[in-house]
């Protein structure tokens, strides 16, 4: 079997595993056979359906989109430390969310769809800026212009958000627990929320995987190979915007995910972005999943920040593995 | 198969490359050179769609480029980069894969037989297959750049631009990769333009060289059109000299650099000679430029040793060349800063000359075997074997010669030699006719390059009567005292 296959079926299968630990484990456990027959046990099929899967398959779709748009990133950027928070994109994404908490703006139009909206429009918009300025100040748009810029907006955008913080009265627990990042208790109507975008994002990327293994050479190499660089560009950066943005609007800011995730997958698989995608869609949505799992049980019945358990389970991972990686090829 | 028409363009509004036209036909290599600065990259950016052009056409098989598509063009037109570094690393299959990249499309196109052919093509050519797998970022430089040889080979278009392919690597790299792309060019038909920063290079491995100044093309044209003296001279501003290459019709530069020590004036004199039991050996302060028929270090070249060895009359070795170098090596000297010829003369017998003229002096040594005379004119009857004697002529002068001087020197020493064997009466002990030389003679021409400029030595010039005249004499001389030594001996 050749190694892209294992590769494959590896993730596939973590992802299921993780997804049945996700579901079944928690202050009432589930039996297996409660997922092909619901009579049995009618109160563990509810929890299951009704709150369990719901946050799993959120965690899972949050966790994947800020995998793949970090992968993406670091590819296009050339840059190992990109990832969608770097950018600035995050700050964004949080600014545009925290404003419709903080003003308490519900467009009629858009529904429960605002929040997202806002969001995603904040993720976009600093995106553009951030590209723009850096534009500005080199027309080269090198990596170190376009991080040293995402880090100014980003600084900016924090400073804004702390504002609106300040500001805040009856709002800040709202404000706060979003910010720190969660995935409990939305329901379907967040996974249906985000999914469009999630999937225009995900195959936005998908189909820039080959330009973006060109792209890793450099936008000149890229351009002699037969890229048409700055489309190509424009839509990934506009993918990754819409599953930054998306991930955020619906779980706060959790910024390991994005930058650690792409890394694992390449040390364990490869650099070729015809796989690394993919198997970061599939990693991220993994950890994630087995993240949220430990921050609602780890101290029963309080439930912790899951961006906090993201960087606690994901560095020393990753640390091994990068120490395990960095070894053999020294030897 | 690619023409630029009046170009003109590069970075932002003042143009770097102004009004260049030329034309490349298939299979042809052509060189672009310039000083830095003279647009030559901003050339070859501009051709590959880099950078803009403001305004003139380049076409490709009589179709405007800028018709193409990316991909259609990246099919056209392959490009090697120069080296770079990158932050992740592919492996050396896929990274010469993304050479495919301009022959697939669709959003799920998938790996052809055609592609997985010219990705292996191009990585036999390249010698690579032994790190198909293995990340390039593991790979030394010289092995990287030929892995984008390959990427670039295998996108399999039919002109290849290349900019400063050899900067960083070693000369056996060098060779390798333009090797390589020179036997493209001859077998598949590949039309190659490439920046050089080499010269030579250049000169070795392209059809016309296109030389730019200041963005305008200084001479375009065959190597031997572009790379002269003068022509390079101007527009590199710099002091260089031309010379032919030693095994191809390639002219090739060296520079001339500029010593600012001051020259303390030399010159070599009769007490710098030394006669021992078995060598003539002269040895100069500094390297003489020397062109000799020696049997060590024959040819030209610069050397500060000289010595004529005086062997036995039944010397008879296989390879008499090994034999010297040993033997020169045994006695302490330098074998690469030593020219060595062989006599049955005793060194005893040789005879020295020292001549004056208004421009300065010149010194003979002649040792003069004349056992085995041979009438040069009546050669063709005479049978192959070899006997002992050689008339063996030093010629050093203190003075700045030029190529031809050398020659004409060669020729008056011959010609006062020979006449030197006609009033002594030499005979060929075979035909009974006057001798012209022996079979064996040996003859060289040392030169300090100092002081005047001595640019002919024909027999009426100033140097050429010098050497006439010496080399007469001291053959007339060194003929009798062979001549003494010899009935002394019976």
């Amino acid at each position: 079997m050749s190694k892209t296959a294992i590769a494959y079926i590896f993730s596939a299968a973590t992802l299921l595993v993780a997804v049945w630990l996700g579901v079944s484990i928690g202050s009432v456990k589930i039996p297996i056979q409660t997922l092909w027959n619901a009579t049995a046990d009618p109160t563990a099929a509810n929890i299951l359906w009704k709150i369990r899967m719901p946050r799993v398959v959120l965690a899972g779709l949050v966790g994947a989109s800020l995998a793949i748009s970090g992968a993406a990133f670091q590819g296009l950027l050339k840059n190992p430390l990109a990832d969608p928070y770097t950018l600035g994109v995050s700050s964004g994404a949080s600014v545009g969310a925290v404003m419709t908490l903080f003003f308490g703006i519900s467009i009629t139009f858009f529904g429960h769809f605002t929040l997202p909206v806002f969001s995603m429009i904040g993720a976009a918009l600093t995106m553009f800026v951030v590209l723009g300025f850096a534009r500005l100040v080199d027309r080269a748009m090198k990596m170190e212009t376009i991080i040293l810029t995402g880090i100014i907006f980003s600084s900016f955008l924090g400073s804004l958000l702390s504002l609106m913080i300040a500001l805040t009265g009856e709002e800040l627990r709202q404000i706060i627990g979003w910010l720190l990042g969660s995935v409990s208790m939305r329901g379907w109507s967040y996974v249906t929320m985000i999914l469009p975008f999630v999937g225009i994002g995900s195959v936005l990327l998908w189909i820039n995987r080959r330009e973006l293994n060109a792209m890793l050479f450099g936008e000149e190499r890229a351009h002699h190979l037969g890229v048409n660089v700055k489309r190509r560009k424009w839509m990934i950066l506009i993918g990754g915007s819409l599953l930054t943005g998306s991930a955020v609007a619906v779980s706060g800011t959790i910024g390991f995910v994005g930058l650690v995730v792409p890394h694992m997958t390449r040390l364990m698989w490869g650099a070729d972005h015809r796989h690394l995608l993919t198997l970061s869609f599939f990693n991220g949505a993994s950890l994630l999943i087995i993240c949220d799992l430990v921050a609602r049980t780890i101290i029963s019945p309080s439930e912790l920040p899951v961006g906090v358990i993201t960087a606690f389970i994901g560095a020393p991972v990753f640390a091994f593995i990068f120490y395990r990686q960095r070894r053999k090829g020294a030897m | 198969m690619l023409t630029v028409k009046n170009l003109t363009g590069g970075y932002s509004n003042t143009p770097v490359v102004k009004d260049v036209s030329f034309q490349v036909e298939k299979g042809e290599v052509l060189g672009i050179l310039g000083p830095n600065g003279s647009g030559k990259s901003t050339l070859l950016k501009m051709i590959s769609g880099i950078l803009p052009k403001q305004t003139g056409t380049i076409t490709i098989e009589a179709q405007d480029v800028s018709t193409y598509s990316q991909k259609e063009f990246a099919r056209k037109v392959a490009v090697l980069p120069q080296m770079h570094t990158h932050a992740f690393s592919h492996s050396v299959f896929e990274t010469v894969s993304l050479g495919r990249y301009p022959h697939q499309s669709g959003l799920f196109s998938t790996w052809s037989k055609e592609d997985e052919r010219a990705v292996m093509e191009a990585m036999t050519l390249t010698d690579i297959m032994r790190y198909k797998d293995t990340a390039i970022e593991l790979l030394s430089g010289g092995e990287r750049q030929r892995v984008f040889v390959a990427q670039a080979l295998a996108q399999e278009a039919p002109i290849l631009l290349l900019d400063e392919p050899t900067n960083h690597l070693d000369i056996a790299h060098q060779q390798q990769l333009l090797d390589t792309i020179r036997e493209q060019a001859i077998q598949k038909g590949l039309t190659v333009i490439s920046v050089f920063h080499d010269i030579n290079l250049a000169s070795l491995y392209c059809d016309r060289l296109l030389l730019m100044e200041n963005g305008q093309i200084a001479k375009i044209g065959a190597p031997h059109d572009v790379v002269k003296e003068s022509m390079v001279g101007t527009v590199y501003d710099a002091k260089v000299k031309t010379q032919p290459h030693p095994e191809l019709p390639k002219p090739q530069i060296t520079l001339l650099p500029h010593v600012d020590v001051k020259k303390l004036p030399f010159t070599v004199d009769l007490t710098d000679f030394n006669v021992t039991a078995n060598y003539v050996l002269l040895q100069t302060n500094k390297p003489l430029k020397t062109v000799s028929s020696a049997v060590h270090n024959p040819g030209t070249g610069w050397y500060q040793t000289f010595v004529n060895r005086h062997v036995d009359a039944n010397y008879h070795v296989a390879d008499a060349k090994e034999e010297m170098a040993r033997y020169l090596e045994q006695e302490g000297f330098h074998p690469t800063d030593t020219v060595g010829m062989m006599t049955a003369v005793q060194a005893e017998h040789v005879e020295f000359g020292k001549y004056e003229e208004d421009f300065g002096s010149i010194l003979i040594a002649v040792t003069a075997g004349i056992g085995n005379a041979v009438d040069v004119a009546e050669a063709l009857s005479r049978d192959r074997k070899e006997r002992i004697g050689t008339i063996n002529t030093w010629v050093i002068v203190n003075g700045k010669l030029s190529e031809e001087a050398f020659i004409q020197a060669m020729i008056t020493a011959t010609e006062a030699k020979t006449k030197a064997l006609q009033t002594e009466e030499v005979l060929d002990p075979l035909t009974k006719t006057v001798a012209t030389g022996t079979s064996t003679d040996s003859l060289l021409i040392a030169a300090t390059q100092q002081g005047e400029c001595l640019p002919y030595a024909g027999p009426i010039t100033p140097l050429g009567k010098l050497i006439g005249h010496g080399v007469y004499e001291c053959t007339v001389r060194a003929i009798r005292a062979y001549r003494k030594a010899k009935e002394g001996s019976v």
